[in-house]
């Protein structure tokens, strides 16, 4: 089978500190580790292969420094490593990072599964996953933390563990389709002897914009509608109420209270 | 001090060092106080290949030689010298193969150690037959194709947890010393069962159990050798790899070295920080000078085991003896450094001390490697 790994590079601390001047994240002098997510994404990947056969392709956009991430892919047993490097991707949000990932993964080629972390530890979204999914038209599964099926005779699907609030939920998909994963799917390993001297000497392919079928308008900072107005931590100072008595009388008391708020 | 690895060993260093900082590190207190058996460690580290760093390519090991074997339990002992015995036993367990299995016997079961997908386990010991190896009381009697096995071996690390053991045991009690030999017995063989678990000083996440054999059926092509040749496969296979345990014991002494320096520069005492004080300054300065020395001995131990030496025996002791007494010394040092905090189960520095017991014990006392010594010398005399 054919795997696509999403991975992005990430500053080696859970506290990105912001400049408040811009409001965008400071990664100078900050040491760069591949998202910790993204790890757990690389190992099924690399399970699956072990499992069903076929090849595991990391694919990352950033910067040329990007590389080092894709090069620890590549010692931790990735068959090679794509790069999504141009001027012209930078500044990009989260609709136009998926989208040009989404550009890069159709040049690869054809695929069963994607898999990308839950979420980047620095951007947070947790948004480039199921965006990625829709460009290409294919089902997302998030959270993700157990393959519990995988079938690739025809029809194809899978079927998975969902990890959500206050229990799992297991749903099953048709392939090609996209997972985003959880912690507990799995113990990401460390790089091999083998791998990591092969990956010392592997060529990683860089593609540019004009390597894509892209629209220009579409890519980097053009391309990208978020405006960031100001970064903070949401402050939780709601109160819940709890009304007492028959379901009459806190229908009423409901009532009467978005009455005289004028909700309604 | 520069040992010029090459740039394969600095490969092996690297990637044992990321496992010992980012897998053991932060599970090593609780393995401790647990005793509990690093099963998921080993899972991870059988993935980066090292597990048959020693083992030939043939075999599906790196062909790092002992060498490459030290620098891996060198780093992990740094952390824990308890994950870092579980993966040395294993090699323990193999050696016996490698140097005296037929090609078929190779082929079986080395790939397999070198994968990680099994463990190995070195089966001397017994209750009567400590030091005093040759004094062995498990029986093997030949019945058809097979020899019977009786008997109980005692203290035999991986016990449960590994799946291939090398076994010695009397084929015939006539002939003394030149009547034992090896076997291989594997995991699940009929009528071999484990006795208790050792709750045990130090080395805790390590298991140290019973191997009892109640007519046990082993094929005779599980005979490692020939008949009488047991107790030559176990000296061999001891002279092999005590660096093994010289690297533990570095391990140990580094990383209580490293400990005990970075506690002398933060804690303050007279208005100072304690390293100020020239008793600390000397004391550290004998720590680092004792544990590179060891480490040379150790290197140069296995280097000479790589290069095909014969007579290893008095190297290999000298590793070992000379490395263990630094790690004793060096960790109650450290403590000694890091006073009541050394004392603590905060600091990893009271359970290195513990660790760094057993490396004057296992794979011969530290008295009878000074025998070995000796008794080379006295040959090399006339
Ligand atoms: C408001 C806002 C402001 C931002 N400002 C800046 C900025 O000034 N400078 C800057 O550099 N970034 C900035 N970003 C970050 C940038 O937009 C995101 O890093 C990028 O779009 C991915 O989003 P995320 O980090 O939330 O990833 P998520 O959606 O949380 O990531 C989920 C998964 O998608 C995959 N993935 C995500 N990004 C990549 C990638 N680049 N390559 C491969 N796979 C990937 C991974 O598998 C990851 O685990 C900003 C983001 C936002 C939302
Ligand atoms: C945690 C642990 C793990 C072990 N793992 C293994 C294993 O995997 N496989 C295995 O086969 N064994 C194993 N052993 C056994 C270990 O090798 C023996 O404990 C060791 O060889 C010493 O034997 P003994 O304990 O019976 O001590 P004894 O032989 O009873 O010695 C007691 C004391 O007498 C001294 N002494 C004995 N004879 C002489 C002499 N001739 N001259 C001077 N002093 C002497 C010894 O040095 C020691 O100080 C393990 C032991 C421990 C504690």
């Amino acid at each position: 089978m054919q795997i696509v790994v999403c991975i992005k590079q990430v500053p080696d601390t859970a506290e990105v500190k912001i400049d408040r001047k811009t409001n965008t994240l400071i990664r100078e002098g900050v040491p760069s580790i591949i998202n910790p997510f993204d790890l757990h994404a690389v190992e099924e990947a690399l399970l699956l292969r072990e499992r069903c056969g076929g090849a595991v392709t990391a694919l990352s956009m950033g910067p040329p420094q990007v590389e080092a991430a894709l090069r620890e892919a590549l010692s931790l047993g990735v068959d090679q490593a794509v790069l999504l490097s141009d001027r012209a991707f930078a500044g990009a949000d989260t609709l136009a990072t998926s989208y040009t990932l989404a550009a890069g993964i159709r040049k690869i080629g054809a695929f069963d599964l994607i898999l990308c972390g839950k979420q980047a530890i620095d951007g947070d979204t947790a948004q480039v996953g199921p965006e990625i999914a829709e460009w290409l038209d294919v089902p997302h599964l998030t959270y993700v933390s157990g393959i519990d099926e995988m079938i690739l005779a025809e029809p194809a699907r899978i079927t998975v563990s969902r990890l959500v609030e206050g229990g799992y939920e297991q749903v099953r998909s048709s392939l090609p389709s996209l997972l985003t994963v959880v912690r507990e799917l799995n113990e990401p390993r460390l790089p091999s002897f083998r791998a990591s001297l092969r990956a010392r000497t592997q060529a990683i392919t860089v593609w540019g914009a004009a390597d894509l079928d892209v629209d220009p308008e579409r890519l980097g900072i053009d391309g990208s509608p978020t405006g960031v107005s100001r970064v903070f931590v949401p402050e939780y100072d709601r109160q819940g109420q709890i009304f007492a008595g028959g379901p009459e009388d806190q229908a009423r008391a409901l009532v009467d209270l978005l009455r005289s708020t004028r909700l309604i | 001090m520069n040992y010029f690895l090459t740039a394969e060993q600095e490969l092996i260093q690297q990637i044992a060092r990321r496992f010992a900082r980012e897998r053991v590190a932060p599970v090593a207190a609780e393995l401790d106080e647990k005793g509990e058996f690093p099963r998921k460690l080993l899972d991870v580290l059988a993935k980066t290949d090292l597990c048959g760093v020693y083992l030939p390519e043939e075999y599906g090991g790196l062909g790092g030689g002992m060498f490459g074997f030290c620098l891996v339990v060198e780093e992990i002992s740094r952390v824990c010298s308890g994950v870092a015995i579980c993966y040395a036993a294993s090699g323990l367990g193999a050696i016996p193969i490698l140097l005296f299995g037929t090609g078929e016997q190779k082929r079986q079961y080395l790939p397999e150690v070198a994968a990680g997908k099994k463990l190995g386990a070195f089966a001397l010991t017994e209750a009567n037959a400590g030091s005093d190896s040759f004094a062995q009381e498990t029986t093997a009697v030949r019945d058809g194709g097979h020899y019977i096995l009786n008997g109980t071996k005692q203290w035999i690390t991986n016990g449960r947890e590994a799946d291939i053991y090398t076994v010695v045991a009397v084929t015939n009690k006539a002939k003394g010393a030149r009547g034992i030999s090896a076997f291989i017995v594997e995991k699940g063989t009929p009528g071999f069962s484990f006795g208790k678990k050792e709750n045990k000083m130090g080395i805790r996440a390590s298991s140290t159990t019973e191997l009892i054999f109640n007519n046990c059926r082993v094929p005779e092509g599980n005979l490692l050798a020939r008949e009488g040749m047991g107790l030559i496969v176990a000296l061999k296979t001891l002279d092999q790899s005590r660096p093994g345990v010289g690297a533990q014991a570095v391990g140990i002494a580094q990383g209580a070295l490293d400990l005990a320096l970075k506690f002398a520069r933060q804690r303050v005492q007279f208005g100072q920080p304690i390293i100020q004080f020239q008793a600390i300054q000397h004391m550290l300065a004998d720590m680092a000078t004792q544990t590179e020395a060891a480490r040379a001995l150790v290197y140069s131990a296995a280097r000479m085991i790589d290069a095909g030496a014969k007579e290893i025996s008095k190297s290999s002791a000298m590793a070992k003896v000379f490395a263990s007494d630094v790690a004793m010394r060096v960790t109650t040092d450290a403590v000694q450094i890091m006073g009541g905090a050394g004392y603590m189960k905060e600091y990893p520095a009271e359970k290195m001390m513990r660790d760094a017991k057993i490396t004057q014990i296992y794979e011969g006392t530290n008295q009878i490697q000074r025998n070995v010594i000796a008794s080379e010398l006295i040959k090399e005399r006339d």
